[in-house]
C-alpha cells in the first residue's frame, strides 16, 4: 500500500473511531435513562412514596428510606459544613506554616481517593463498635462526614482564593479584626463556592451505599429523627440494593432508581447553576 | 479563633490517621494467625467450612480485582480518550456541551443504579450470548466498571487536551498534517501526563467499587475467569461482613482484605504523586 493510501485510511479509521466512541458515550446515557424511565415510571405510585412497607397488608412503601436519606444528609452536613469551611478558612487565611498546609491538603487528597467500602469498614469499627453508637443515622452520618469533608474544603478554598486581596486589606485598614474581616467581608464573597460544595456533597451522600451498609444499616421501618439516630435505617440507595438483591423486588428497585436519577439530575443542575454564578462574580 | 480554625484544618489529617490506624490494627492480627503465605497465596476461601479445616486464601479476590480493573481500563480508556478528543477538538461547541452534560450525569448516577441495570439488562444478555447457565460473570462486572470509569477519564483527559498550547497544533498543521493527525500525534502526546492521571484515577475508582459489581459478578470466590462467577476484594467485604460473627477469624480476615485494598489505593496515590506529578514538572 502506498503511503498516501495508508494515510487516508488512517484518517478515515480514526474519524470513525472518534465519532463512534462519542456516540456510544451519549447513547449509554440515553439508553440508561430511557430504560430506567420505562421500568420505573409504571411502578412509581403515591402509595409507594407515602407509606412504609407493611407485611400485614403486603404492600411496599419507601417513605422511610426517603426520610432516612434526608436525615442522613442533615446530620452529615450539620457536622461537615462548619468543619470544612473552618478548615478552608484556616488554609487560606490563617496558616503560615507551608509544610502544615501541604500536609492538610495531602490528607484531603488521600481521603478523596479512599473507596467508600473502606469508609464503611472504619466507620463500623470506630462509630458503631468503639463508640457504641449502634448502626443508625448517627454512625452513618459521621462516616459520611469523613467522605465529604474534602469536597467542601476544596470548593470553599477555591472560592476563598478568588476573593480579591484588596477586600481584606480594606477591611483591615478600617480597623476590623481578623475574624471580623473574615466574617463580614471574606465569607459573604465566597458563599457561592460554599453552596456549590454543599450541593456536590449532598449529591455524594444521596448516591452513597457501600459506606452505609454496616454503619446506617438495612432497616426499612419508619422512625422519628431521634430514634432513627440509633436504629438501623436504610437510605434510598441501600433500600434499592436490599429490594433488588435480597428480596428480588425488581419493580420497586426500578422505582427507587428513577427517584435517584431525578435527584441526580436536580443536584447536577443545581451545582451547575451555582458554579456559573460563581464564575460570573 | 485561630486555634478553632487550626483544629478544623487538622481534622482531615486526623481522619486519615484514624483510617490508617484502624485498618492496620484490625487487619494485621488475622494475617498473623492465618500465616502470610496461606493468606496471600492461598487459592481457597472457605471461612465457614466445618467438615474440613477452614481456609482463608485471598489470592482469588486480589487477582479478580486486578483482572477486573485491567479489563475495565482496556475497555474504558480507548472509548474515553476518543470521546475526550472529540469534546476538546472535533465537536462543534453545542454538541460538545450536550455530551459534556451527559458525561457529568453519568458521573453522578449512584453505583447501585448501575448495578441494578447491569443485573437486569447486561447479565441476561451475556447469558444468552455465550449460552451460559448464568450471566453473572466477571465480563459483566468489567463492562459495568468500564462505564463507571468513563466520566473521570473523559473529564480529566479533556482538560489536559485543552491545556496543550495552540502553537504546537498550528506548527503541525502548517507542516501539512491533517487535523486528526495533529490531534493524535501532537496534542495527545503533549497531554500524556494528564491522560495518565485520568487513567490512574480510573484504576482507583474501579478497584474500589463495590455495590455496582456485587450485583452482577456472581459472588463466588473462584480464581478469575472471564465467563465465570467471581468475587472481588470489595465485594468479599460487602457480602460477608453482615453475617460474619463478631470476633471470628472470618471477620478479622475481612478486615485484612480491607487493609490489602487500602495498600493498593495508597500505592496508586503514591504513583500519582511521585511519578506523574514529577513528570509534569
Amino acid at each position: 500500500m502506498t503511503f498516501e493510501k495508508k494515510r487516508k485510511l488512517w484518517n478515515r479509521a480514526v474519524r470513525v473511531g472518534v465519532y463512534t466512541a462519542s456516540m456510544l458515550t451519549a447513547a449509554l446515557l440515553v439508553g440508561l435513562i430511557g430504560y430506567i424511565l420505562y421500568r420505573g415510571l409504571p411502578n412509581l405510585s403515591w402509595q409507594l412514596v407515602s407509606t412504609q412497607t407493611s407485611y400485614i397488608r403486603d404492600t411496599i412503601g419507601i417513605l422511610p428510606n426517603l426520610v432516612n436519606t434526608v436525615y442522613i444528609i442533615l446530620v452529615a452536613m450539620a457536622i461537615a459544613l462548619p468543619l470544612g469551611v473552618g478548615a478552608a478558612i484556616y488554609l487560606t487565611e490563617y496558616s503560615k506554616n507551608r509544610h502544615l498546609t501541604r500536609l492538610i491538603e495531602f490528607a484531603a487528597e488521600t481521603l478523596t481517593g479512599i473507596p467508600s467500602i473502606l469508609f464503611g469498614l472504619v466507620g463500623m469499627l470506630l462509630f458503631v463498635q468503639r463508640m457504641g453508637l449502634g448502626a443508625g443515622i448517627l454512625a452513618g452520618g459521621l462516616t459520611l462526614v469523613m467522605m465529604i469533608l474534602p469536597t467542601i474544603v476544596r470548593t470553599t478554598q477555591e472560592s476563598l482564593k478568588t476573593v480579591p486581596q484588596a477586600y481584606r486589606e480594606g477591611a483591615l485598614a478600617l480597623g476590623a479584626g481578623k475574624w471580623r474581616m473574615i466574617r463580614t467581608v471574606v465569607l459573604p464573597s465566597a458563599v457561592d463556592g460554599i453552596v456549590t460544595g454543599c450541593i456536590l456533597a449532598i449529591g455524594r451522600i444521596t448516591g452513597e451505599s457501600a459506606a452505609l451498609l454496616f454503619t446506617a444499616g438495612f432497616g426499612l421501618k419508619l422512625n422519628n429523627f431521634v430514634k432513627a439516630l440509633h436504629s438501623s435505617s436504610a437510605t434510598l440507595t441501600v433500600a434499592l440494593y436490599v429490594y433488588a438483591s435480597e428480596q428480588g423486588k425488581i419493580d420497586v428497585a426500578f422505582a427507587i432508581a428513577l427517584i435517584l436519577l431525578a435527584l441526580t439530575l436536580v443536584i447536577n443542575l443545581g451545582a451547575n447553576y451555582a458554579g456559573k454564578k460563581l464564575r460570573r462574580n | 479563633m485561630n486555634v478553632l480554625f487550626f483544629l478544623c484544618g487538622i481534622v482531615t489529617v486526623g481522619f486519615v490517621l484514624c483510617i490508617c490506624i484502624y485498618l492496620i490494627v484490625s487487619g494485621v492480627p488475622a494475617i498473623g494467625k492465618i500465616g502470610l503465605g496461606n493468606f496471600f497465596l492461598g487459592k481457597i476461601w472457605k471461612p465457614t467450612a466445618t467438615t474440613v479445616e477452614p481456609s482463608y486464601g485471598i489470592l482469588p479476590f486480589v487477582l479478580t480485582s486486578l483482572c477486573g480493573t485491567a479489563g475495565a481500563v482496556l475497555l474504558g480508556v480507548p472509548i474515553g480518550l476518543l470521546t475526550a478528543v472529540f469534546l476538546a477538538k472535533v465537536a462543534p461547541p453545542k454538541t460538545a456541551n450536550l455530551i459534556r452534560t451527559a458525561v457529568q450525569l453519568l458521573a453522578g448516577i449512584p453505583s447501585v443504579v448501575y448495578g441494578l441495570v447491569g443485573m437486569i439488562v447486561l447479565v441476561p444478555a451475556i447469558q444468552r450470548f455465550f449460552a451460559l447457565s448464568s450471566g453473572a460473570t466477571m465480563l459483566a462486572a468489567i463492562v459495568v466498571l468500564a462505564i463507571m470509569i468513563l466520566p473521570s477519564i473523559i473529564n480529566v483527559s479533556e482538560t489536559a487536551l485543552r491545556a496543550v498550547p495552540k502553537d504546537y497544533e498550528d506548527a503541525s498543521l502548517a507542516l501539512g498534517a491533517t487535523e486528526l493527525e495533529t490531534y493524535f500525534r501532537v496534542t495527545v502526546p503533549a497531554a500524556k501526563s494528564g491522560i495518565a492521571t485520568s487513567i490512574v484515577l480510573g484504576v482507583g475508582r474501579a478497584i474500589g467499587e463495590a455495590m455496582a459489581i456485587i450485583m452482577v459478578s456472581g459472588n463466588v470466590p473462584n480464581m478469575p475467569k472471564l465467563l465465570g462467577p467471581v468475587r472481588f476484594m470489595t465485594t468479599a467485604i460487602a457480602s460477608e461482613m453482615s453475617y460474619a460473627p463478631v470476633g471470628s477469624l472470618q471477620r478479622e480476615a475481612l478486615f485484612s482484605i480491607g487493609l490489602v485494598l487500602f495498600l493498593f489505593i495508597m500505592m496508586i496515590n503514591v504513583f500519582l504523586n511521585v511519578v506523574i506529578k514529577k513528570e509534569r514538572r
